[in-house]
């Protein structure tokens, strides 16, 4: 927790984060409940000297942002899951091409044009491959307004380590939350940017493309004198289309090894009152993550104060799941239930990663928020 | 002296996928003439294209070439541009790029008047494909997925950059390479947004079944139904309905260009001046 005390919006807080890590790019288009992102970027990306532009649609406003991206800037797009939607192609160019970029999605009922003005975590499976092919998300999920700032710090520098696009879910009940957050200061946030690797060798020698198994692409800046090729099509290690049976499997292959080989710089979890766990009878695992931990943990006190030994494991990082973390605590505990505003869309990743189909859910997809009593009565009426 | 054209070509990558006659070499030596005659660095120019035959223009020249998403070339170019406002960024696009899957970000950069430079392409068809019909495809033409004969009307391509706002519309063939070496000069030139269709021939994929077999008759078919502007202007409007003016259509100095109003917009939130208002632009509504 920081030392910078604000009153602000998970919005405004977004968007605050993306001008401390450097951003200077918006490419944007009005959608709720995410607007007032692109709202606060079009005062604070002019103060800075950067730009943000409201585009034609939901398309070109990634497809602006990731052009902003190519040519070495720091770049952001914010919107909801129909949003997502569209900007899934032009999403799949930056996967394939390598260009860091930030999405922050402020969930919304769907499927469709669904609760526009209402909660919901519907798009955690979208995150996951929102376009087609093969290649690794990252995606990290913010439970509470501090974090539409520090997660969104952290997308920036994920996206230019891994140079790829970076989602932050958020939801409208935090994205539209007002009240005070703890943040690190604008000082500390700067210190703690790294931006994305460069070549400084000469132009004849650098391969963009041409790195390790497990690393990422090194993208120069445009206009510096390293002349190279952006294509979605499988590509060389200069960028040029190939078909060239080994380097199209190790491009693909690469995609998907630089994160999965890296996953632990890439994962963050909160543990919240699972110390004194010890895996006895009645012990109850609560898996939620994003605004609904909110409610999970006001559930835990109450549980804990009608006598039931309850805690829970919350990813911040969504994809690539925690596999081992999750499955440490499965291993341990016999009731596990998962909390989520969408039916069982993590649930599967917990069922997978734990290998048990015993997992208890409470699902809620009428826009409405879950409320801790909710989780509480579930608890009672299931272990 | 012949002009050398090995500066800016990536010679390993040749030769190009592009069919024997195609017209889209020919366009691209004009563009390269275009910006060795304007004396800009090739690290200053940044080529954005599309998907179809002419998705592949900007892996054979070297610059800092993007080859992006079906019809998306002007939303990436925005942001390239919008972030580099000091670069020169050219899109390179098809008929089917920039009228069909793209006609929102045509007719959106029209309208901003960003600086950037769109060559359309046009072969009246989606040649790499194999023959669908294309927004310019002529009405009664045989295409793979009209058999029967093509009955969506044809677009007039710069009628609707005009429409919607571009500073610098032209149209070309590539039957004359100088002249439109001489259009791409003033269109990358310009300041603002420069519109150019430059009709050229796909004989194998609109030629074979429309009795224009050899690019001879598919040029000559061009040929037919392009005349100078000047020239249209004097024609009935009867004579005009099959022809297609050529040169520069529209060419507006005044309007105001998109980075230098969003230098503007900075100036306000840094506060060297108070805002914009409607008396920064000539037309008001």
């Amino acid at each position: 927790m920081g030392t910078r005390e604000v009153i602000s919006s998970g919005n405004e807080l977004s968007a605050l984060a993306a001008k401390d890590a450097g951003c200077r790019f918006f490419g944007g288009y009005p959608i709720t409940p995410s607007s007032e992102i692109m709202h606060e970027m079009s005062d604070l990306m002019p103060e800075v000297g950067g730009a943000c532009i409201q585009m034609e649609d939901e398309i070109a406003g990634v497809a602006a942002a990731i052009g902003a991206g190519m040519s070495g800037v720091r770049t952001m797009t914010a919107t909801s899951g129909p949003g997502i939607s569209l900007k899934a192609e032009n999403l799949g160019l930056a996967q394939m091409t390598e260009v860091p970029l930030v999405v922050v999605n402020v969930m919304r009922g769907g499927p469709s044009t669904g609760l526009p003005t209402r909660v919901s975590q519907g798009d955690v499976r979208q995150a996951k491959n929102p376009s087609h092919g093969d290649y690794r998300s990252i995606t990290l999920c913010a439970g509470n307004l501090e974090e539409c700032y520090t997660e969104v710090v952290r997308a920036f520098n994920l996206a230019d380590r891994f140079m790829q696009p970076v989602f932050v879910l958020t939801d409208e009940t935090i994205g539209h939350m007002h009240g005070k957050a703890m943040l690190p200061t604008e000082e500390e946030v700067r210190a703690g940017i790294v931006p994305r690797k460069t070549f400084d060798g000469a132009p004849e020698d650098y391969r963009p493309y041409g790195v390790g198994s497990d690393e990422a692409a090194v993208l120069n800046p445009m206009f510096k004198g390293y002349r190279y090729h952006f294509t979605g099509l499988h590509h060389d290690a200069m960028g040029f289309p190939t078909e060239e049976i080994e380097t199209c499997r190790k491009l693909i292959q690469r995609l998907e090894d630089k994160v999965m080989a890296h996953r632990d710089e890439i994962e963050l979890n909160e543990e919240f009152m699972l110390d004194d766990l010890t895996g006895a009878e009645g012990e109850v695992l609560i898996i939620a993550y994003g605004s609904v931990s909110l409610a999970a943990k006001e559930s835990i006190r109450h549980l804990r104060a009608a006598g039931i030994k309850a805690g829970l494991f919350r990813p911040i990082t969504l994809w690539p799941s925690p596999a081992e973390s999750i499955k440490k605590y499965t291993d341990k505990i016999k009731n596990v239930l998962c909390v989520e505003l969408n039916i069982r869309q993590y649930t599967e990743e917990v069922e997978r990663v734990s290998g048990r189909l015993d997992i208890q859910g409470l699902y809620k997809v009428n826009g409405r928020a879950i409320s801790p009593y909710e989780i509480v009565n579930k608890v009672k009426e299931v272990f | 002296m012949a002009f050398n054209y090995d500066k800016y070509l990536r010679l390993e990558k040749m030769p190009t996928l592009w069919c024997w006659g195609c017209g889209d070499g020919v366009i691209l030596k004009a563009f390269v003439r275009a910006i060795d005659k304007l004396g800009i660095n090739k690290d200053d120019v940044c080529v954005v294209s599309g998907i179809g035959c002419s998705g592949r223009f900007s892996s054979y020249i070297d610059f800092n070439t993007v080859h992006t998403t079906h019809g998306r070339t002007v939303a990436f170019a925005t942001g390239i541009k919008l972030a580099n406002p000091d670069k020169y960024v050219i899109c390179v696009a098809g008929d089917g790029d920039a009228l069909a899957i793209g006609g929102n970000h045509t007719i959106h950069g029209c309208r901003r008047n960003i600086d950037i430079t769109m060559i359309m392409i046009n072969n009246f068809i989606y040649g790499l494909t194999n023959s669908q019909t294309s927004p310019t495809t002529p009405q009664g033409m045989w295409t793979v997925s009209q058999k029967a004969g093509n009955i969506d009307p044809t677009f007039n391509a710069t009628d609707l950059a005009i429409a919607s706002g571009a500073s610098f519309v032209a149209r070309e063939t590539m039957i004359d390479p100088k002249k439109l070496e001489k259009t791409l000069v003033k269109a990358i030139e310009h300041k603002g947004f420069s519109f150019i269709d430059v009709m050229s021939n796909c004989h194998i994929n609109l030629g074979r079944k429309n009795k224009m077999a050899s690019a001879m008759e598919n040029l000559e078919w061009i040929d037919g139904i392009t005349i100078p502007k000047k020239k249209y202007d004097e024609l009935s409007p009867e004579e005009q309905l099959n022809k297609f003016p050529t040169g520069i259509l529209k060419e507006d100095t005044e309007a105001k260009e998109y980075c230098e109003m969003y230098a503007e917009i900075i100036k306000v939130h840094q506060g060297e001046r108070k805002t914009i208002t409607q008396n920064d632009f000539a037309k008001k509504i």
